[in-house]
């Protein structure tokens, strides 16, 4: 398929079509309406459906009914929405329903604005809502990426019966760039047997639930799900290194913000002679952890480069446990960094290790 | 001997958790007759709510789903949208229903949602012990309004059945009662019609039934029964709210 | 080669077009490219403004704050974006509109009077298309080719018919280079 110029939310939303997503159930909110609005264009064209809910609340709880159905289901919205979701998001991993959930961020807390941060790391990666729970969260960089991670999502989520999110920011739902859309490698993917489509006699009765009342059936749950967990850590890291060879330092970014982070790097290498390299981090969950620790043997310093007070840092800081320092680069409010910002605290470290 | 009464076969063998003199089991029983004389068993597709329905998915022999407090309408929109072809209805309380899932039951109704609510309004939150509830009576005395509900401090109880009777996207709508044989035969043509109304796909159907909690009532089942007749009745008058012919009526 | 452009006017002027067709045409070209859009409230009756980055290795930050190329249709614009630019860029201005010279000396300008040359032709939407003809001659980073082939996809069926008064509008903005 040749390449179209497409903005990243549309991308999102074609990728999830070609993924065979044939239901999409949201609430608009900027940065993110081009998705429901490609959605609502799009998937009636292929037997799909459409529906604007209620709120962020109901979509999601479509997406439940949706999901527990069987079908490839979609539903996305930006910060306060997500927020909105959480509740239901829980429901659907103690429900172990596959689907794909995305989350154009925007600033926050409260109403924020609509501006590019990353300030909802931590919603997205330990949790969100109540409970054990995980999400496979993937945070492109690119247009390219995000149509790439989305047809991966609906794969891995129904591989591993665990909600995936796409976490893109505002910039990478407006941006215009070039892309393809690429069938991911193919997976041995399970029949849904478990799906409520009505009680035949053919296969065990579907209850699609999320409530154990007792210790025991509730405990087991949580193991499965861990268990679950611990295989997608064990499969599903994806990270890029860029300038890794010989760096000395290495900056940690993701997103929007690796790109920036590439760009300083270029220069700093060129005009400074800093070898700095960038290891970034596609699946914010699971984390590449043993990559970065790996790094410390050959980078003696550390930085992370975030859009928010300092979220992902702490992974860093927790996979090098102490290793080595991580000093931190950050933008609040919607103000993007510049590259001479992480060249100065490149600098300065530089002349810190002298 | 000839069969007078048998238990529904889609009514699974096990004991169940509501008190005694509770009117949930016939309710459940009359939505499981329903699917079975329509021959809809391996087509239905029921949604349980949080209260004291919340484990209705041991109870119906079909495929089920146990929804979010007061969410049952939107997961039924989704489960409905996928399958249509197949008989999908919510069980729902009335603190599910008409308080915290307000939005859902409005919005599913307003969009002619073909799916079917069956609204159990007991006045009262059962399962977390009596509370006040968004339908609970005037006056009347619950954990949280232990002086009787004053309207002045907290308003009026909602009639849902008359509400969503306004809405062009509702079909079907109609108030029932499970105080004696003769209202439970009426309850049971309304659950029905409610279900065909739904397999015809002429849009959105809801079967408010009038019941009872003694245990959170503080009365005996059959004190229970009259406080029903003699308070809730008046309130909430029963009747058929809504009745279109075709989706575009 | 990489080539870091802003674009910046009235909303309505058509200066995300204007970037935009950049960026197709230099993926019509085999360039790498990216197209990052101002969202904001500005969007309303405000400022408007797009980064393009053309280049022939993957771009990095679609974020543009040093500028080989800076094209701005209205008088906020300059103010705000002037000194986005590089030592030794492009300014290009729209002299029907801004009766304000550009203040760095360091800087290649080119004043265009955009909107006299769409009223002459009969349009003033088109003046956008003015200031890009100056740019792709002046900058020489694609062909006019493929500036007119990304017009034909951004204008889709119903509106090819105003293909031929753009690419006036474009062909007498290059003029003036």
């Amino acid at each position: 398929m040749a390449k179209v110029l497409m903005k990243g939310n549309e991308a999102v939303a074609e990728a999830a079509i070609q993924a065979g997503c044939r239901f999409f159930f949201g609430y608009p909110i900027t940065p993110q309406n081009q998705i429901p609005e490609y959605m609502s264009r799009r998937l009636p064209e292929v037997g799909g459906t459409f529906l604007q809910a209620e709120s962020e609340i109901s979509a999601i709880n479509m997406v439940y009914g949706a999901a527990g159905a069987g079908a490839r289901v979609m539903t996305s919205s930006s910060s306060p929405g997500i927020s909105l979701k959480q509740e239901g998001i829980s429901y659907i991993a103690c429900a172990e329903l596959p689907c794909v959930i995305v989350n154009m961020v925007r600033s926050g807390p409260g109403l924020g604005g609509i501006l590019p941060t990353q300030g909802d790391y931590f919603q997205s990666v330990k949790g969100g809502g109540h409970g054990d729970y995980r999400l496979v969260v993937y945070a492109p960089n690119s247009v390219q990426e995000a149509a790439d991670c989305v047809m991966q999502a609906f794969d891995v989520s129904d591989q591993y019966r665990v909600p995936a999110l796409i976490l893109g920011d505002g910039m990478i739902g407006q941006m215009m760039e070039p892309v393809e859309f690429r069938t991911p490698k193919k997976r041995d993917l399970p029949e849904k047997t478990w799906a409520a489509t009505g009680y035949d006699g053919t296969k065990q009765r579907a209850v699609i639930n999320s409530l154990y009342i007792e210790a025991e059936a509730m405990n087991a749950v949580c193991t499965r799900l861990q268990q679950v967990y611990r295989q997608i850590e064990q499969n599903e890291i994806q990270y890029e290194e860029y300038m890794m060879d010989d760096a000395e330092i290495c900056i940690v970014a993701y997103g929007t913000t690796s790109r920036i982070a590439k760009n300083a790097i270029g220069q700093a290498r060129a005009s400074l002679g800093i070898r700095a390299g960038l290891i970034r981090p596609i699946t914010l969950w699971p984390f590449p952890s043993k990559a970065i620790s790996d790094a410390a043997g050959q980078c003696s310093a550390f930085v992370a480069v975030e859009m928010s007070a300092g979220q992902m840092v702490e992974d860093v800081r927790l996979a090098l446990d102490g290793k080595r320092p991580v000093s931190f680069v950050g933008t609040l409010g919607g103000i993007i960094p510049t590259p001479a910002m992480i060249i100065d605290e490149l600098k300065a470290i530089k002349e810190a290790m002298s | 001997m000839a069969v007078v009464f048998k238990k529904s076969g889609l009514i699974a063998r096990l004991p169940f958790h509501y008190c005694p003199g509770c009117t949930h089991g016939i309710a459940h029983r009359l939505v499981a007759e329903c699917i079975e004389e329509l021959d809809m068993k391996e087509k239905a597709v029921g949604v349980a709510p949080v209260g004291c329905a919340v484990f209705a998915y041991n109870y119906f022999d079909i495929d089920m789903y146990e929804a979010a407090h007061g969410r049952a309408p939107a997961v039924a929109t989704g489960a409905k949208r996928v399958h249509p072809g197949n008989l999908v209805f919510t069980y729902q309380g009335d603190g599910d229903l008409a308080s915290i899932g307000a939005a859902e039951i409005v919005h599913a109704a307003a969009r002619g949602e073909n799916i079917t609510a069956i609204f159990i309004n007991n006045a009262i939150y059962g399962m977390t012990g009596g509370q006040m509830a968004p339908t609970t009576l005037v006056g009347q005395k619950t954990t949280t309004s232990p002086l009787g509900r004053d309207p002045k401090h907290c308003g009026y109880p909602v009639r849902v059945s008359e509400m969503l009777s306004t809405l062009d996207g509702a079909a079907y709508i109609e108030r029932v009662s499970l105080h004696d044989v003769p209202h439970i035969n009426k309850a049971k043509k309304a659950i029905k019609k409610a279900f065909e109304t739904q397999m015809s796909g002429k849009g959105f159907s809801l079967v408010e039934i009038l019941s009872t909690c003694p245990t959170n009532w503080g009365l005996s089942p059959v004190e229970a029964i009259g406080w029903l007749k003699d308070n809730m009745i008046p309130y909430y008058p029963l009747g058929v709210y809504k009745e279109a012919k075709s989706h575009d009526e | 080669m990489t080539n870091e452009i802003i674009s910046a006017g009235f909303g309505g002027q058509g200066v995300l077009l204007l970037g935009q067709l950049i960026t197709y045409a230099g993926m019509i070209e085999g360039y790498h490219v990216s197209w990052l859009p101002s969202y904001g409230p500005e969007m309303r009756g405000g400022t408007a403004n797009c980064c393009v980055v053309v280049s022939d290795e993957p771009v990095g930050s679609p974020v543009v704050t040093e500028a080989d190329a800076v094209i701005v249709l209205n008088r906020p614009s300059l103010d705000k974006f002037e000194n986005s630019l590089k030592p030794g860029g492009k300014l290009f201005i729209n002299s029907s509109l801004i009766e304000k010279k550009a203040s760095r000396g360091d800087v290649n300008v080119y004043y265009i009077p955009a909107n006299d040359i769409a009223l002459s032709l009969g349009n003033v939407k088109v003046a956008n298309m003015a200031m890009l003809g100056a740019y792709v001659k002046a900058s020489g980073i694609v062909k006019k080719e493929s500036i007119i082939k990304a017009l034909g996809k951004a204008l889709g069926e119903k509106k090819l018919h105003l293909i031929p008064i753009n690419e006036q509008a474009f062909d007498e903005g290059a003029k003036r280079v």
